[in-house]
């Protein structure tokens, strides 16, 4: 059936048809206010149809499966296509390409009242800390996606992609007024997660987080040195540079990296990679939305550029292969260029003798999220727990703040890189599309940014 | 309209069984997304959705348990595995007596059109040429625009319906379309990039050269913009900076936030809470509203709620659930996201109650400070629970009553709590922007500029 689909995208001309079919389905449960208040069930099921003509592409989506369905959404994918190529094209393909990942226990299998076991530990871990803690939210959810790719270059490729994610937000209040703090657990695994991960553990450390804002001066105003601590949540990078490296932007011309492939564009302290390969990590997976197997791929080596991420039709206009970085959030959207696990390679210093040999600056122990604007490379980055360093140690924790930076500028600064490597987890947000991506760094040092505080 | 779907809803709602209450949101769609590039269409996206949400409330001595499910078709069997998953969901839920479903409050829906049927009638070939004339004519405005990385006509007509067993039975519909445009400017080594956009119920209320005008000039404004000194300084938001910086205000004005203890203007109802020239208002009744609607999320009357009025707080806005909570009535104000959401309490057309001078009067008045053109890092650089505002920005310093150069890669920064006190001018340059609010120029008083 999948065959004939392809064929009739092509009848009125084209270059590439493709068949995206996913089957996903989600749960969630909440427990807000010592309640769970919400068990979420959902199911998204379809297909996404892409024909691509030279450099136009046309795409139309269905939740009907049934082969009436998909040549309905085969046509119309192809309205696209210039007239006067017309023709019938027999598409042939290939074996089918399953990425089997071993033992994962399928959320599906587990017993409701378990998951929220979970939930109300972590809710009594997070309250344990004091009665500073005035509101605990805690979530967990879990996802299983089964995608099948197929397209008329005879590729045929499938993946089953199981995540499961635990959050737990604390409130605490002072007299300084409210304080929030955050942690996030989440793998590209089942929920056998939790024989090696304590929830009460995750919980702790978002209600410390908030307990210990409530004694926070306000962040210093202006250019200083940051600390950033070893998993404190890398997006740096994923600001700085990893959007800027994305193929879509380069071969528009929008991003401060193209044209730069061979140049010093960080600090020699910087081996940027980004791999999908990393298993179990959030932003992992068997073949991406295009059916290509991820890579490791080296983007800056001692810092210089070496190469970009590429998904098929960047690739494509370039004549090479791509990277194993075309993603989509679901079947109705259009897959384009996007980071899995985006890490700087541990250095060799003592994470302590950086903060140590640092006279005065910020560390900043956890990020939140970041935003850039490719074209110019100035981006933000928010931090949720900080402490400024005096005298090279680290003393009074700091409100939340921005800190704004130019990429290429900030990697330059990069000065210290430790040993202590981490990863977190993370949501990206591009063009309305969100995918879950890893990111990691070891703890490290940047002479100066500029750090959006009031005092 | 959408009669077939109310009955379809009504089908769902009918098969609940004793000692249960089922409420049922259906929804249709077709969206289409035309983006060019270089003259040629680069992709154009054509399809229909629908959806399904269930929930539903078993009853019990403690209070109901609720639980819920969604499923992205509506085929029957869909349907009905995704009601017996809301079901069993239910049972795992805290029984709680504020959970109820709402029930009809008497207050009449207000009539809105807000249907176009040139979304369905205008060609595909018109749209295209409305994204390709886009990009040809702003790739031709100026010699320094560079590049223009999108250009993107997308419209959408929604239709939803939602009925439950206490006695809800709504239905609306309606349509968007919109071009945006991504412009890059350069001189010498200098890139800024600069956005524009116009936003309709239907092709033929977009205009293609505001948003052209738009993005050029915000684009080549910047050229040269460098880092500013760190400084105390008054701030002037543009519009669009404002509906964003009204949205975030809006997030705790929510009575969820509120009752759960995550909103820092809890307790302080009757209180000045901001300058005395603030009012604000949400009011999805006002047809110009880009987020009008006739009824919320849980199928009640959309109506108008004043939340401050000269600077002091005068209300929340709650959904069912968390009215209860707080020993208070729904004031309209369900919000779901489509049909995979649940209801919570939101604003969705909110105004800031316009001044008397235009952005003109307002920079000469406040003679010197910084002019913010856009900002970045809202989602992490704000906190609605404590009020901490830092955000990158970019725009233009005023020097001596007017615009003076540009300024990139600076953060401004206070609390939300102090803004609010702070507001020093309100412009009369109203403008209805997509998102849940209207902007104008706004100025605010002692904020802290961080750069060199």
């Amino acid at each position: 059936m999948l065959e004939r689909v392809l064929s009739a995208a092509l009848t009125s001309g084209g270059d590439m048809a493709e068949v995206f079919a996913e089957d996903a389905v989600t749960a969630s449960a909440l427990l807000d206010d010592r309640k769970v208040e919400e068990l979420s069930s959902g199911r998204s099921r379809g297909a996404g149809i892409r024909v691509v003509d030279g450099e136009t592409t046309g795409f139309a989506h269905t939740a009907d499966l049934s082969e009436p369905g998909l040549l309905a959404a085969a046509r119309a994918a192809a309205a696209v296509a210039r007239e006067g190529r017309r023709g019938v094209r027999t598409v042939a393909l290939g074996p089918p390409a399953f990425h089997d990942r071993g033992d994962r226990t399928p959320p599906d299998t587990v017993d409701k009242a378990r998951k929220l076991e979970l939930l109300t530990m972590a809710d009594e871990a997070a309250r344990a800390l004091g009665s500073a803690i005035t509101q605990v939210q805690v979530g967990c959810g879990d996802s299983r996606r089964r995608v099948l790719i197929a397209n008329s270059d005879g590729l045929l490729a499938q993946d089953d992609q199981i995540r499961t994610r635990f959050n737990v937000a604390c409130v605490a209040n002072g007299d300084t007024g409210m304080q929030t703090g955050h942690e996030s657990l989440a793998r590209t695994e089942g929920f056998e997660i939790f024989e090696r991960y304590a929830v009460e553990d995750v919980a702790r450390l978002a209600a410390a987080r908030a307990v210990a804002k409530l004694s926070a001066r306000p962040a210093p105003s202006g250019e200083v040195p940051i600390v950033l601590a070893g998993g404190s949540g890398g997006i740096l990078f994923h600001e700085a540079c990893g959007h800027g490296l994305e193929a879509d932007h380069i071969v528009k011309d929008a991003s401060v990296y193209t044209g730069r492939v061979g140049e010093l564009v960080a600090s020699p302290l910087v081996t940027l990679v980004d791999d999908g390969t990393v298993l179990g990590e959030w932003g992992n997976f068997g073949v991406d939305d295009e059916g290509c197997p991820p890579g490791r791929n080296v983007l800056i080596e001692k810092g210089v550029l070496t190469d970009y991420m590429w998904d098929w039709l960047r690739a494509r206009k370039e004549g090479r292969k791509s990277s194993g970085n075309g993603r989509r959030q679901g079947y109705q959207h259009l897959p384009m260029v996007r980071m899995t696990n985006t890490y700087l390679l541990a250095g060799n210093e003592d994470p302590d003798e950086i903060v140590a040999q640092t006279p005065s600056g910020v560390y900043v122990k956890k990020l939140g999220g970041g935003q850039v604007n490719t074209a110019t490379g100035d981006f933000v980055f928010g931090t949720t727990e900080a402490y400024l360093i005096e005298n090279g140690r680290i003393t009074e924790p700091l409100r939340d703040a921005n800190l704004i930076g130019n990429g290429p500028e900030v990697l330059r600064r990069i000065d210290a890189v430790a040993h202590d490597f981490d990863m977190t987890p993370g949501t990206c947000g591009k063009d309305g599309q969100s995918v879950p991506v890893g990111c990691g760094q070891a703890t490290l040092r940047i002479t100066g940014v500029t750090l959006g505080g009031t005092a | 309209m959408s009669d077939d779907l109310l009955e379809l809803a009504s089908s769902v709602v009918a098969q609940a069984q004793p000692g249960e209450d089922m409420e049922v949101y259906v929804t249709r769609g077709t969206d289409t997304e035309v983006r060019a590039y270089e003259g040629e269409v680069e992709s154009l996206t054509s399809a229909d959705s629908s959806g399904v949400g269930v929930r539903v409330l078993v009853d019990g001595s403690e209070g109901s348990r609720v639980g819920f499910a969604w499923a992205g078709s509506l085929d029957p069997d869909v349907i009905a595995a995704t009601v017996a998953d809301a079901r069993d969901n239910a049972r795992f839920a805290t029984p709680d007596p504020d959970v109820v479903l709402a029930r009809p409050d008497g207050v009449a829906a207000v009539e809105l059109d807000l249907w176009d049927d040139g979304v369905a009638s205008t060609p595909m070939e018109k749209k295209v040429a409305l994204a390709v004339e886009l990009e040809r004519a702003t790739r031709a405005a100026d010699p320094r625009v560079r590049q223009v990385s999108s250009a993107d006509y997308a419209d959408s007509r929604v239709e939803v319906a939602l009925a439950s067993t206490t006695g809800v039975s709504s239905s609306r519909r309606r349509t968007t379309a919109f071009i945006a445009v991504d412009a890059i400017a350069g001189e010498g080594a200098d890139t800024q990039t600069g956005t524009g956009f116009s936003v309709g119920r239907g092709p033929g209320e977009l205009v293609a050269d505001e948003a052209m005008d738009e993005a050029v000039m915000r684009a080549i404004r910047l050229l040269g913009a460098e880092k500013a000194r760190s400084a105390r300084c008054t701030v002037v938001f543009d519009p669009r900076v404002v509906s964003t910086l009204i949205a975030v205000v809006a997030s705790a004005l929510s009575g969820e936030t509120v009752v759960k203890g995550r909103s820092f203007f809890a307790g302080r109802i009757g209180e000045t809470v901001a300058a005395p020239s603030v009012t604000l208002v949400d009011d999805p009744t006002d047809f110009r509203a880009f987020g009008a609607a006739s009824h919320d999320g849980e199928g009640l009357a959309c109506r108008r709620n004043v939340l401050l009025a000269d600077g002091v707080l005068l209300m929340f806005v709650y959904d069912t659930v968390s009215a209860r909570r707080a020993g208070t009535r729904s004031t309209g104000s369900a919000v779901r996201g489509g049909f995979a959401g649940t209801p919570s309490a939101g604003c969705r057309a909110l105004v800031l109650e316009p001044g008397t001078r235009g952005q003109d009067q307002i920079l000469a008045s406040v003679g010197d400070g910084l002019y913010v053109q856009s900002v970045t890092g809202i989602h992490s650089g704000v906190n609605p629970v404590s009020g901490d505002f830092s955000v990158g920005a970019e725009g233009l310093m005023i020097q001596d009553g007017a615009l003076g150069p540009p300024v990139r890669e600076v953060t401004v920064a206070s609390t939300l709590q102090r803004m609010l006190q702070s507001v020093v001018d309100i412009g009369n340059d109203l403008r209805w922007l997509p998102g849940t609010a209207a902007g104008q120029t706004l100025a605010i008083a002692d904020m802290q500029l961080s750069g060199e």
